[in-house]
């Protein structure tokens, strides 16, 4: 419904925000951002606005979620604790960003 | 004809124009039956919808194509218009065999108006591009025409060449590996940050480039294993393949995580939400080879330095004949074929 | 790959992980097993869960007794005939008309925004709503931008109002507010549906808290998840788990972008600038306070009062018979499937799309059309 697409602000300039999505950089207002936003700071656009500045701690949070919703079933499962011993050994994203 | 459904409009739109399924109703409904039906007995002609015509000339064949070019903005991140035209042509021989190129053709209609400057500009580009594929122009036309009867400029280009045999892009068996010579979307990504002024700021630059070196390095290391080939233009990879397995009527597996996107046009594309399998490419070349050839084919054309991105990315199926079938890595989809010029999303 | 990738680190790909995601697909499978019925319908409210949800390949890993269904989620699906009317009705009266690529192709009653466009019409594609002030500026000559989208992206077309337009630049405004059509939907008698997956963007603007009164009427689990693959999954599974236990909740399972309250900052300009109006949204109903107006205060730039707006002069078409017998209202209600739709692949496609399903890249129809529905995948060697 709404291309959200997360991205890291390299530069500010008054309410202005250079983002890097991955390579790409472009022009991101932050008129309606609800928090402080600094060079480093990951935020999500939508339609040339930051509509959220997404904190590090919250990234994790989101996985943490994740894994626990795992984690309950795992007790139940045998199989899944194969997976999560894959998941263990790929490490599939270091953690150097978040 | 496509899935059964007809040409419908009674006016021609852009996306008649882009490649996808519109676009070979236009072609296969109004322009072939009026072209003749086009047979070419013994050889490969109009009815095949092919990138270029094959025809037997001796104990050889002769190949012809010819391509027509507009492109907004004439000049672009990574070429222009010029170098586009004589790639164009140089790739579609390349890609049905002939990888030495006799002859191109080239015609130009200029708007009134046009600056002399940006007209030399083009013509050095596409003397630059001629001498990197070693194609000889041999002939062409000049025409003018009013202010706003055309958008700048147009440019046409013929190509003849002669090849052992001919590659098509209906042969492909069940089994056979599929080779992509390089990154896709490259070009279509450049244009469309260019085109909508989409004020992005990165490395998006087109691939135009001639493919005829690297195509005969395939051909070379192939032993007559690589069986189909196709340039992914308009439409891009997903065009390619749809063309590709409808025609030889195998179903095609490919896996998405194999598939070479430069690390802007993947971000571009999420950006966008736009897929790069379906922009176009203008230095690249799809190709089936019989899986024993496989891998002296990849090394051949990884050795040429237009084709260091090289990579196996699928495989014909014995199922699923004429569907193109995507593994994303969380499960599978049916690759979806063009409609329409590509758009930005914001939904 | 010649350079590396810049987004080797990035966080974001820990979403896109797919070990961690066929674990995921383990525990909705048991999660759906517990449920214990041969069909589970969930929906989600959000063209980009579907686009996700397509892009990924997801559905062909759901297990066979898990029904997810589109409900009205996409703006542009939803959109109504009258308004696309409006914004061609304009272009043909000589007006530049700004609008999302989304809308190019959406049908009105006589033709698309990309008819107008090939019979001379000036529409300018958009990707930010800043673009449409830079194009206004360029042109001056009077500019109209057809703002569509849902409540996220009318945050964006509020911001440029409050910075102020410049004077040749007007708003039609088509912008949708999704909460009182997920009521519409839940009421619809008949739903089988079981829980809602919310749409996380919308909800960053809004906050998960809105969902809680939704949850009280109805009695139905919501989920806030986001739109990488393992945010879907594990919304997914999050749903399956409520619904097994019985237990009608909101989770959030967004909160890096989705917080109780939202974005206050981004809710106060929309609610400046907006003001929820009762409006028709494409095969669904008329939704009251579904959509959103533009106030009193700033009716000076509204297109309907700076225009007369002649959507009358439309050039007559005999109206397709075939429009009668599309069912998208009830698909986009989840209680029918494409496959169901006499005109699906036949007289509707993408390239001649008789209802919205069929016309956004996101609407179900289409998907289906592309991706090929639920296709048989199996089997392959």
């Amino acid at each position: 419904m709404c291309l959200g697409v997360p991205g890291k602000v390299v530069a500010i300039d008054g309410n202005r925000a250079t983002v890097d999505f991955w390579g790409v950089r472009r022009q991101v207002l932050l008129d309606v951002v609800d928090e402080p936003v600094a060079v480093g700071d990951y935020v999500l656009n939508h339609v040339g606005y930051a509509i959220r500045r997404i904190p590090e701690s919250e990234i994790g949070e989101t996985l943490a979620l994740f894994e626990e919703l795992l984690a309950q079933d795992d007790a139940a499962d045998l199989m899944a604790g194969d997976v999560r011993a894959e998941i263990a050994g790929t490490g599939a994203a270091p953690d150097g960003e978040s | 004809m496509i899935d059964g459904r007809g040409f419908a409009d009674d006016r021609i739109g852009l996306k008649h124009g882009a490649g996808g399924r519109a676009m070979r109703a236009l072609i296969e409904q109004v322009c072939l039956p009026g072209l003749g039906g086009g047979a070419t007995p013994g050889g490969i002609g109009l009815a095949a919808m092919d990138d270029g015509a094959a025809i037997p000339v001796g104990d050889r064949w002769l190949i012809v194509t010819t391509d027509s070019h507009v492109v907004h903005p004439i000049v672009f991140p990574g070429g222009d218009i010029g170098r586009l035209a004589v790639c164009g042509t140089v790739n579609d021989l390349a890609v049905m065999g002939a990888t030495d190129v006799t002859a191109l053709t080239c015609a130009i209609i200029v708007e009134e108006g046009f600056p002399r400057a940006g007209l030399e500009r083009v013509y050095a580009s596409i003397r630059a591009a001629c001498e990197e594929a070693g194609a000889p122009i041999v002939t062409g036309d000049t025409k003018v025409m009013g202010r706003g009867e055309i958008d700048g400029l147009v440019l046409n280009t013929a190509g003849i060449g002669f090849c052992d045999r001919p590659v098509p892009d209906s042969s492909l068996a069940p089994g056979d590996v599929l080779i992509v010579t390089g990154t896709v979307g490259d070009h279509g990504m450049a244009i469309m940050a260019a085109r909508h002024a989409l004020s992005l700021d990165g490395d998006l630059r087109s691939d135009v480039a001639p493919i005829n070196g690297v195509v005969r390095a395939a051909l070379g290391a192939a032993g007559g294993g690589v069986v189909a080939m196709k340039d992914p233009t308009r439409g891009g990879l997903s065009s390619a393949l749809h063309e590709m397995a409808q025609k030889s009527k195998v179903g095609i597996l490919i896996e998405e995580a194999a598939v070479p996107v430069r690390p802007e046009v993947r971000g571009a594309s999420d950006l966008l939400g736009i897929d790069p399998f379906v922009m176009a490419c203008e230095g690249k070349a799809v190709m089936g080879v019989r899986p024993d050839a496989a891998a002296a084919v990849l090394a051949a054309i990884r050795a040429h330095p237009l084709g260091r991105d090289a990579a196996r990315i699928g495989r014909c199926l014995d199922t699923h004949a004429g569907a193109v079938i995507l593994d994303t890595g969380f499960g599978r989809r049916i690759l979806a074929e063009p409609d329409g010029e590509p758009l930005p999303r914001i939904c | 790959m010649a350079s590396p990738d810049p987004r080797a680190g990035f966080a974001e790909l820990k979403f896109r992980d797919p070990v961690r995601a066929r674990a995921m697909v383990e525990a909705m499978g048991r999660a759906t097993a517990g449920i214990g019925r041969s069909r589970v319908s969930l929906m989600h409210v959000c063209g980009s869960h579907e686009q996700a949800i397509a892009k990924y390949g997801l559905r062909s890993a759901f297990p066979s007794a898990l029904s997810v269904i589109m409900g009205p989620g996409c703006p542009v699906c939803v959109t109504d005939a009258r308004e696309v009317d409006e914004g061609v009705a304009l272009a043909r009266q000589g007006v530049h008309i700004a609008t999302y690529g989304d809308m190019l192709r959406v049908p009105g009653t006589v033709m698309s925004l990309a008819d107008a466009q090939a019979d001379g019409a000036s529409i300018h594609v958009i990707y930010s709503a800043g673009q449409a002030v830079e194009l206004a500026a360029r042109l001056k000559e009077p500019v109209v931008f057809f703002a569509t989208g849902f409540e996220t992206t009318a945050v964006a077309t509020a911001a440029i109002v409050l910075e102020g337009l410049p004077d040749n630049l007007s708003i039609l405004s088509a912008h949708k507010y999704i909460p009182p059509a997920m009521d519409i939907v839940a009421a619809t008698p008949g739903l089988a549906v079981e829980g809602f997956l919310a749409a996380g963007h919308a909800a960053t603007i809004t906050g998960w808290g809105v969902f809680e009164p939704f949850v009280s009427r109805h009695h139905l689990p919501v989920v806030v998840a986001g739109f990488e693959p393992l945010d879907i999954l594990a919304g997914l599974v999050k749903l399956l788990e409520l619904v097994r236990d019985g237990a009608p909740a909101v989770v959030n399972m967004y909160p890096r972008c989705v917080t109780r309250a939202g974005n206050l900052r981004a809710q106060e300009a929309l609610w400046k600038v907006f003001q929820p109006s009762c409006g028709r949204w494409r095969g669904i109903a008329d939704v009251p306070d579904g959509n959103l107006a533009l106030r009193d205060r700033f009716a000076g730039l509204d297109a309907r009062t700076r225009f007369a707006i002649d959507v009358a002069s439309l050039p007559k078409s005999a109206v397709s018979v075939t429009a009668g017998a599309c069912i998208c209202g009830s698909i986009m209600a989840g209680i029918k499937s494409p496959t169901d739709c006499a005109l699906f692949g036949s007289a509707c496609t993408p390239e001649h799309p008789v209802g919205a399903c069929m016309v956004s890249s996101e609407g179900t129809c289409r998907i289906w059309h592309q991706y090929g529905g639920h296709p048989d995948l199996g089997g392959i060697a």
